[in-house]
């Protein structure tokens, strides 16, 4: 492709595509869209994540043209296409289905758009040459596309999308239809094939890790509107309410009300142990509020914590075995259950603790997020 | 014997009753249209007497032609009005009348052919009486077997729609196809199949059909089912028996092809599929 090489750090900070106050209403009652906006920068990969009936598929529908928003308007580089019919946007999409054409073989499939917007002959066979070299496909043009694997078909269905060369290209659950092995070789191709053409992307997933590892922002979705929108890393380590948290990942919440509230630090009295979290949050004294704590930031042992704060003591409930961590249910003096996830890093495989035995969970003062809604 | 072997005999014992009451009738036919007696019941000796017969026989000859001509015409019309409505049925969701619509097309499909041959009639009469049109033959059983055909043509379109994914349609219009390009260039071409199987289905519905043609048919149009029918009322001639040979050929030579074709398909494919995957492995 002839893009100049860029630095994928730093994306150039032209808004392209941009969402502003977006409604969809479904047989005059059903919201499946509340409200929505939203900017995409030139380059940015963005998901759209949540669980499904979130709104977010409808979204991406209204972005490329199959559905058009009850109130509100979505522009494009500038341009308001809020009403415009999908075949006049500069948009495509690569469908969860993959959608290819069963009756045309990969090349003309690869072709077909090309050939709607009535380009020269010569130049759609070099286009359509360089698209089945990107998806190293070129041994498979003359196939039709139930001849193909689901890998390749997914590749296929990708430089269909991207041979028009779209101003913005839309995924829809693009790892939907593969399985668990496919899925991480086939994420990195993707990402490496949209990264070598440059296109901005929006996708859609209900899979957080599928968000977290291609989107360079993501935007976690619930009842059509935005619970909370950011940077992968920002999103799982300061979620901004219960649902966001309980969503990415796991997480354990602790409910208690701040006691202290100072500058450089706030205490947290639970029912279970008092957190002392290292940095000031935007509550106040009294206020109650919940204690987020991810698994994998909690250690365990069998001795007592000499420190007042940040520990509490349980009984082994349940050891999940993953291969690289176990996962250890502690069921806390109070009846609650939490989760701790400890590396194996090392070979033997008894760190000391059995079911039924009882251990201490403890976690620094910067472990936690202290949630206010 | 045990059990099992007892089911299995039973079974066989079964299949060759069910062979036998749905087929020597017709092996019947076909050894007594080479049959040399006048008589349809008593064997004699073999000729070819009434192939013969049936080659000078015009009125069963022009009779076979009608059918045929009609059974084409009134297939093509029951597609093309089929496939209309399969479309507005499945493609369009919503807009007013569309349950009426979709309990009105399958409507022929139970009711009685005599209630439709004879409202048919009623309708025509009167139309002939208050606008001196259309005189009852070629036309009006054209247009009553396409009514039964459109609604059986509507049922096998709707559904190959049905299976189809709706999203090959979009991914077209998203690739920059105008919705008449969609249709063209995607919607059709994956249509073939399910329009030829509908070609078949409504040709043969037209050609045996003799309720339908009785009413609607006027004089000079008698249509092969029609003269087979009164000829059998006045005694059968074995010449009718040599007709009926001539089609269940034609028709078996047709059947006998498109599975052979299917099948070979069906093969192919597979073979293909088991090549992706092996490749894909290397």
């Amino acid at each position: 492709m002839a893009t100049a090489p860029k630095d994928n750090n730093k994306p150039a900070q032209e808004v392209l595509l941009r969402v502003e106050n977006v409604t969809k209403i479904y047989d005059g009652t059903v919201k499946a869209v509340d409200d929505v906006s939203l900017t995409v920068m030139k380059g940015e990969i963005f998901a759209l994540l949540g669980g499904s009936g979130c709104g977010k598929s409808t979204l991406l529908r209204m972005m490329a043209g199959f559905e058009t928003p009850t109130k509100g308007k979505i522009f494009l580089a500038g341009q308001d296409i809020t009403d415009l019919p999908p075949y006049q946007r500069p948009i495509n999409m690569m469908f969860q289905s993959y959608a290819l054409f069963p009756h045309l073989s990969v090349w003309e499939n690869i072709a077909f758009g090309l050939k709607r917007d009535g380009m020269p002959k010569d130049q759609i066979a070099d286009r359509v040459e360089k698209m089945l070299s990107l998806a190293q496909l070129n041994k498979y043009a003359q196939r039709k596309p139930h001849q193909l694997s689901g890998g390749q078909q997914q590749r296929v269905a990708l430089v269909r999308s991207l041979a028009k060369r779209p101003q913005l290209l839309l995924l829809d659950e693009p790892l939907g239809a593969l399985d668990k092995k496919l899925r991480e070789t086939t994420q990195l191709e993707l990402v490496n094939i949209i990264e070598e053409v440059g296109v901005t992307c929006v996708l859609v997933t209900h899979d957080q890790e599928e968000a977290m590892t291609m989107a360079s922002r993501i935007a976690v979705m619930s009842e059509g509107y935005f619970l909370q929108v950011g940077e992968p890393d920002a999103v799982y380590e300061m979620p901004n309410s219960r649902q966001v948290a309980d969503f990415i990942g796991n997480v354990n919440i602790f409910e208690g009300v701040i006691e202290e509230d100072e500058a450089d630090h706030v205490t947290v009295r639970c029912p279970e142990c008092v957190h002392y979290v290292g940095h000031g949050v935007s509550g106040h004294k009294g206020m109650a509020v919940g204690v987020a704590l991810r698994p994998e930031k909690i250690m365990l042992s069998k001795n007592k914590p000499t420190g007042e704060y940040n520990w509490c003591a349980g009984e082994v409930i349940e050891i999940v075995y993953f291969g690289a961590h176990t996962t250890y249910h502690l069921k806390l003096d109070s009846g609650k259950v939490i989760k701790a996830q400890e590396l194996n890093n090392t070979r033997d495989l008894s760190c000391g603790l059995t079911w039924g035995d009882r251990a201490y969970a403890h976690w620094n003062d910067l472990a936690m997020v202290v949630l206010t809604h | 014997m045990s059990q099992a072997s007892n089911n299995k005999l039973f079974a066989k014992g079964w299949m060759i009753a069910v062979y036998i009451f749905l087929y020597l009738p017709i092996i019947t036919l076909v050894v007594f249209s080479f049959n040399d007696s006048k008589l349809v019941t008593v064997w004699s000796h073999a000729s070819l007497r009434w192939y013969e017969a049936l080659a000078k026989d015009t009125a069963l000859i022009d009779a076979v032609l009608l059918s045929l001509k009609i059974a084409f015409l009134s297939a093509l019309m029951s597609v093309l009005f089929g496939t209309f409505t399969a479309f507005a049925l499945n493609r369009y969701k919503r807009f007013k009348g569309r349950t009426l619509l979709s309990s009105m097309s399958s409507m022929p499909l139970v009711m009685p052919d005599v209630i439709v041959g004879l409202s048919l009639l009623l309708m025509i009469v009167s139309a002939q009486h208050w606008l001196g049109y259309p005189q009852k033959g070629l036309l009006t059983i054209l247009l009553g077997h396409a009514l039964l055909g459109t609604a059986y043509a509507n049922v096998v379109v709707t559904s190959r729609l049905r299976e189809m994914d709706g999203k090959l349609d979009e991914a077209a219009m998203d690739l920059g196809a105008k919705p008449w390009q969609v249709f063209t260039l995607v919607t059709f071409p994956l249509l073939i199949p399910a329009l030829v199987s509908a070609f078949l289905l409504t040709f043969t519905l037209s050609f045996d059909d003799v309720v339908l043609s009785s009413f609607l048919s006027g004089p000079g149009y008698s249509t092969m089912p029609m003269v087979i029918f009164s000829r059998a009322r006045l005694g059968l001639n074995p010449t009718i028996n040599a007709v009926a040979t001539v089609t269940i050929v034609v028709v078996t030579m047709a059947v006998i092809a498109s599975s052979f074709y299917t099948s070979h398909q069906e093969r192919k494919r597979k073979r293909e599929e088991a090549q992706a995957y092996s490749d894909s492995n290397k």
